[in-house]
């Protein structure tokens, strides 16, 4: 593969995922921001795979393989088990309205674009394009957890945030060191365990599992003693 | 005993050193302790020389005083390791020779008497006199560390031989300067700083506001003077500068003297004339200051001399009337003026020092406080002389307020000796009250011995300290090669500048006063007189009743009315009658006089701060919405500003 055309794919494979991102914002629905979620992981997986293939980075492929299996298969199918027990695959209950978070996301995306010109005419990776199409994705991330009220939408995003995470250091150098991409691996396993066994104790505790209701427990109760 | 003796031992060594330093000049030294770069530097120049001259010249009675008054203090652990540790900390101060040991010393004196002044911390009101202490001691200390960093960012150095040589800007020059008016002001008590001052000062113990308010307000005096007059040169005094100096000390001054004829409480009452002459010295320094900005070096030597001679006056008088304060509480248990009375009768000695402090500070000669009001005076005097717009505008006007604050400090001491112990008591605390032991007695007296000695020989101390002008100014008041201001052979008269301007004996007026004095005794009182007592006539009234007498809160009424728009007195009347409007049993009178500064400027502080607490307290409880708005936030911030 030519260098040029693994750079246009390469190019084509950040604008999916940026794509993406915006379709996460954009989801009413429980179970499609899963699937979504699921999407990006296996396109994180194949970026992988096409950057390590084209720069001869053989130890990408190991970093591809464990994306896909985590964040492709497993890390989804923990979070829809924990959909479908807790019963909460209805909507997503937006804190803002979805016409105004999209609008507040391309400003975003613009901004990130913005940001990251200086370093895209210094770099000469063949992957330098997707840093600001990185950079966009872990902001919009962050958005969506701002924007959401339900907890488990705002894990997806702490997820997604990492996706983007691990796909900038794809498009900036090639890949993190084989070791810490391991045990970055493992902590986002061990924290979607931990999240899920909190889901079910919250659960347990306060019957709810919106945020607000949370905070009413929680926090509030000192204030209006 | 041990303690008593070491402190003691310290103030006469101080004493020597103070001396010694302003005759020969000194030395430095160089301790190996310290900053790994930075070995603490000590030095003993005139200034520091004279600064350690009064401590110890306070210290030394004070220690003896103590064994008397702590003799019954049960509690003494606290008491003995940090009254040393205070001690240490006023002394090193005034040794330091580079900021850092300046400032180490300097907390180690606000931490130390910290935790006197909570000595009985038992009373809520002395834990919270103690925290608004704290609270304030630290915010000035953290000005005078902006002042020093601001001489630092010029000298790149933290010794101050180092600061002397660097040049200053005006502008960041103007910037340490009020950094060290307002540190240094707030520790002095400067109004409107002086909020900590009137309560931390009644609750220590009494051998401790002594030392508080005769030598610890003096040490930031001492940190004034060094850094402004020193560190950053007399030659670069902005005209401003000294008119801020000299209408902070007038405010003083007048509201000073003005709130403490409004207190009952008598070390209250005492802590608040501290501010007065607080005001009295920086009236002087300011002069000072102002003259040596427009050139007239010899005459702001005057200034300086007359706020330097106030300094130890005040530090020697009121130490003397916190140690008689403390007497009067040690006998009586009270500090409450209301109830005491006629203790000139059981406490004749405590009685008789009292007065001499009395006297002294109502500047009535032949005492000190006289010799460097009048040296002020003659200072402001002859400002206006030597022309420039601004001088005769400013200097007249401050002027009649030292001569306000003069009268005041005279009526209020006349309430305080006559309410306390002249008339006849009040209460059986004070008809059962005891003389003082000999250690209290003897401690009052060497103060009230020093008193005299100052006021009576104003012509042998001046040459003494006209080392301090010397080492600032480099004019000399006594030195016949620039104009000879004060003539240092005429030992009978003081004279300022010219003879045909104004002239001062004090050992003639002495003379004068007790020759006149004698005569009058001896034509009341003829030899074989015998001096006929009997009961007081009471108008007609068949009983009489010791609360009948003139006290604290009657004396001080007429001054309440006429300074009604000051004070805003909370007045509360209460009449109770029998079945006619004319037939009154009783009536009940109540007054208070807040301090307006505390309620207009501290509490809405005070409000203010927790206000924004409250607004952050509530930002602290938002939900996890709000700590990711922010996380975001602060991203989209970070990358617009650093990439």
């Amino acid at each position: 593969m030519s260098a040029p055309f693994a750079q246009q794919i390469i190019d084509g494979m950040a604008a999916l995922t940026l794509l993406i991102s915006f379709a996460l914002l954009a989801q009413h629905r429980m179970l499609s921001v899963l699937n979504w979620f699921a999407a990006q992981g296996l396109l994180l997986a194949a970026t992988a795979a096409v950057v390590a293939y084209s720069s001869g980075e053989y130890e990408l492929y190991i970093s591809a393989i464990m994306t896909f299996l985590l964040k492709g298969l497993l890390l989804p199918w923990m979070l829809w088990r924990v959909i479908r027990k807790l019963h909460v695959h209805r909507e997503v209950e937006p804190i803002m309205n979805s016409g105004l978070t999209i609008m507040i996301a391309i400003a975003v995306t613009l901004f990130a674009f913005h940001v990251v010109q200086p370093i895209e005419v210094t770099s000469d990776l063949m992957t330098r394009n997707s840093m600001a199409i990185a950079t966009a994705c872990v902001l919009l991330s962050m958005l969506m957890m701002i924007t959401r009220k339900k907890a488990i939408t705002q894990v997806i995003g702490f997820l997604a945030v990492e996706n983007s995470l691990f796909f900038a250091a794809i498009g900036a150098t090639n890949g993190m060191p084989l070791v810490v991409e391991i045990g970055i691996a493992f902590d986002v396993l061990i924290a979607a365990l931990i999240f899920g066994l909190f889901f079910f104790q919250i659960r347990n505790t306060f019957d709810s599992m919106e945020i607000d209701t949370l905070n009413a427990s929680l926090i509030h109760k000192d204030e209006d003693e | 005993m041990v303690l008593s003796c070491l402190m003691g031992l310290s103030g006469l060594f101080a004493v020597i050193a103070g001396f010694t330093g302003l005759a020969n000049g000194g030395g430095s030294i160089i301790l190996p302790f310290g900053l790994p770069w930075l070995p603490m530097h000590l030095r003993l120049d005139a200034l520091g020389s004279f600064f350690l001259l009064v401590i110890g010249a306070l210290v030394l009675p004070v220690a003896i005083y103590s064994q008397g008054y702590l003799s019954h203090e049960k509690r003494l652990t606290p008491i003995a390791i940090f009254l040393p540790l205070f001690i240490l900390g006023m002394m090193g101060v005034v040794l330091s020779d580079d900021a850092f040991t300046f400032m180490l010393f300097w907390e180690l004196m606000s931490v130390s008497s910290y935790f006197l002044v909570t000595h009985e911390h038992q009373h809520p009101e002395n834990r919270k006199a103690g925290f608004i202490y704290l609270l304030m001691a630290h915010m000035a200390g953290l000005l005078i560390m902006g002042s020093f960093a601001t001489l630092y960012a010029t000298s790149g150095s933290f010794e101050f031989s180092a600061m002397r040589d660097a040049q200053l800007s005006p502008l960041w020059a103007s910037v340490a300067f009020l950094l060290a008016g307002f540190g240094f002001g707030t520790k002095a008590g400067v109004v409107p700083m002086h909020g900590w001052l009137p309560d931390a000062h009644p609750v220590a113990p009494s051998n401790v506001s002594a030392l508080m308010s005769g030598i610890m307000l003096k040490v930031a005096i001492f940190g004034f003077i060094r850094i402004t007059w020193d560190l950053m040169g007399s030659g670069d005094f902005q005209w401003w500068w000294g008119a801020l100096v000299l209408a902070a000390g007038s405010s003083s001054a007048v509201s000073g003297v003005l709130m403490a004829l409004q207190q009952h409480d008598l070390k209250r009452l005492l802590a608040y004339h501290s501010i007065e002459n607080i005001g009295i010295i920086l009236i002087g320094l300011g002069l000072a200051m102002l003259l040596a900005h427009f050139g007239h070096n010899t005459l702001a030597a005057l200034g300086l001399i007359a706020a330097l001679y106030h300094t130890i006056n005040h530090a020697l008088f009121k130490g003397l009337l916190f140690m008689g304060a403390g007497a009067v509480l040690h006998s009586t248990g009270s500090r409450n003026m209301e109830a005491m009375g006629g203790l000139i009768h059981r406490m004749p000695w405590t009685a008789a020092f009292f007065l001499v402090a009395c006297i002294s500070i109502s500047a009535l000669p032949p005492f000190n406080g006289f010799v460097s009001e009048w040296l002020t005076f003659q200072t402001a005097l002859m400002a206006p002389q030597l022309g420039g717009a601004l001088l005769t505008a400013i200097v007249p006007f401050s002027a009649a307020m030292l001569a306000l604050a003069g009268a005041l400090a005279a009526t209020c001491f006349v309430k305080v000796f006559g309410v306390v112990f002249l008339g006849h008591a009040r209460s059986d605390i004070a008809s059962d009250a005891k003389e003082v032991d000999d250690w209290m007695l003897v401690g009052m007296a060497i103060p009230a011995l020093c008193c005299l000695l100052l006021g009576v020989l104003p012509t042998v101390f001046i040459p003494i300290l006209d080392h301090v002008p010397q080492l600032l100014l480099h004019t000399s008041l006594t030195s016949s090669s620039n104009g000879q201001a004060i003539d240092a052979t005429q030992w009978l008269w003081l004279t300022p500048m010219n003879a045909a301007h104004a002239s001062y004996s004090a050992p003639i007026i002495l003379l004068g006063m007790l020759l006149l004095g004698g005569v009058a005794f001896w034509r009341l009182h003829p030899k074989g007189t015998i001096i006929r007592r009997s009961k007081m006539w009471s108008c007609g009234n068949p009983h009489t009743h010791a609360r009948m007498q003139y006290n604290a809160t009657s004396f001080s009424q007429p001054l309440r009315r006429i300074f009604a728009g000051l004070y805003q007195p909370d007045e509360h009347e209460h009449a109770e009658r029998h079945q006619h409007a004319l037939l009154t049993t009783r009536v009940k009178y109540v007054v208070h006089v807040g301090d307006m500064v505390v309620k207009h400027l501290y509490q809405p502080i005070g409000h203010v701060t927790l206000w924004i607490a409250k607004v952050i307290r509530h930002e602290h409880q938002r939900g996890i919405h709000a700590y990711l708005t922010y996380t975001f936030a602060t991203v989209l911030l970070l990358l617009a500003v650093f990439v």
